[in-house]
């Protein structure tokens, strides 16, 4: 093969086979490097132009990155700062003027000419008493011209105590978890704390009997099945704070809450629904109201008092009871 | 209205703002306590005994103890609770 000529090597020919054989690419020469250059030589330039072309690129984005983290630290949450309390105020000013405004357009406290004074409660005053027989005339509203709702009321109290067991209880089945409960309510408690005992052993029993007072006397005083019931199971909370859980749960245990709920809400509703029939048939009740100011007067009201006051007193104790261990 | 309603009131509001502003969680509770127990006040001199005897009750007792153990259960009570844990956690790992 001496017929190849001596520049060969740069001719079209030539570049060709070596493209072809892989050894030389036409598009470096734009580059600057002349192809003249031995292989190690110019895949050092190569990777030294490159590494410095890197760190460039990376002193860049670096410089950038640090930029955009440091603004979010201290401008960024700056400016949030700012824009949440101002907007806050304005939230908070906007508020308080708008329920402002709407209390100054209130008719005046006590006015006989408020619009709440007419026929409603004309009738509720007048003859409240020969209807229903309670000397209380709130308690003659709310538990026989307006019972459904106070029903309503109660079976709300029911459905939350629900809710609130079916959010937190625990698994009873789980030793794991109890003892985590268990272990978790008695860690701030202060055991066997004297000054608590001793002050629940006198009040205990002063709340529980105030507590049976206003419900029994619901018809005839201020008060009734919900005061006296909220009474009642503050009386048990703070019972339960001063002797602990083995102490109350001789006397009350699930099986006693849906016992006494249960009961006292579904003796409220049988009693109301033969009332609401006889009253909307016109029918005579066999329910007389007695004799005004005793105790066993006003037909169904103290009854349903007892209702409601036990529902009450159930669920306070036991929406405590769940919020601490879990379960009843 | 009397001194005495002026005074309730203006320690209404006062307790309110208080009770928002505060940042320690308990003593705000004990302000809303105290919000609780200055309106059944109110509510006696409004002549609504039995709103007032629920109110003392409910809000000033049972909202707040609710309050409490919710507290105590999110670990928000600033006491030494976890030196207590952890040593109850080495009396069982013994």
């Amino acid at each position: 093969m001496s017929r190849k000529r001596s520049d060969f090597e740069n001719s079209f020919f030539g570049k060709l086979s070596r493209f072809v054989n892989g050894e030389y690419t036409p598009f470096k020469e734009e580059s600057g490097y002349s192809v003249d250059q031995t292989e190690t030589e110019r895949r050092l330039h190569d990777d030294f132009f490159k590494e410095a072309e890197w760190t460039k690129k990376q002193n860049e984005a670096d410089s950038y990155v640090s930029e955009y983290e440091g603004w979010a630290e201290t401008k960024g949450i700056k400016l949030y700062n700012r824009l949440y309390r101002i907007l806050a105020g304005v939230v908070c000013v906007a508020i308080i003027a708008v329920l402002l405004y709407t209390v100054s357009m209130l008719p005046a406290f006590g006015n006989p000419d408020n619009p709440a004074n007419n026929e409603v409660p004309e009738r509720y005053i007048e003859k409240g008493l020969e209807e229903t027989g309670a000397v209380n005339t709130v308690a003659g509203m709310i538990l026989d011209y307006r019972a459904f709702d106070t029903l309503g009321e109660s079976h709300v109290l029911f459905i939350a105590t629900i809710c609130v067991l079916v959010l937190l209880k625990i698994n009873e089945e789980d030793e794991k978890e109890k003892k985590l409960a268990e272990s978790d309510d008695r860690r701030l408690e202060p055991k066997n704390d004297m000054i608590l005992r001793f002050g629940a052993r006198f009040l205990v029993p002063v709340i529980e009997l105030f507590g049976i007072y206003i419900i029994l006397n619901g018809h005839l005083s201020a008060g009734g099945g919900f005061s006296g019931g909220a009474v009642m199971g503050a009386g048990l909370v703070l019972y339960l704070n001063a002797y602990g859980f083995k102490k109350t749960e001789r006397f009350f245990t699930m099986r006693t809450f849906s016992i006494v709920s249960v009961s006292a809400l579904l003796f409220y509703s049988i009693s109301k629904t033969y009332s609401f029939i006889t009253g909307a048939n016109d029918i005579e009740s066999f329910i007389s109201n007695g004799t005004p100011g005793n105790i066993i007067s006003s037909g169904l009201i103290l009854p349903l008092n007892i209702c409601v006051g036990m529902v009450v007193a159930c669920t306070i104790y036991a929406f405590y009871a769940i919020f601490r261990k879990g379960n009843l | 209205m009397s001194f005495f309603t002026w005074a309730l009131l203006a320690g209404l509001v006062i307790c309110a703002v208080a009770a928002a502003l505060c940042k320690n969680l308990l003593v705000s509770i004990q302000i809303f306590m105290g919000y609780s127990v200055i309106m059944s006040v109110i509510w006696f001199i409004l002549e609504s005994p039995d709103l007032a005897i629920t109110e003392a009750a409910v809000g000033a007792g049972i909202t707040s103890v609710l309050f409490f153990v919710t507290l105590k259960k999110i670990h928000a009570l600033k006491d030494n609770k976890d030196e207590i844990g952890e040593k109850d956690d080495e009396q069982e790992k013994k």
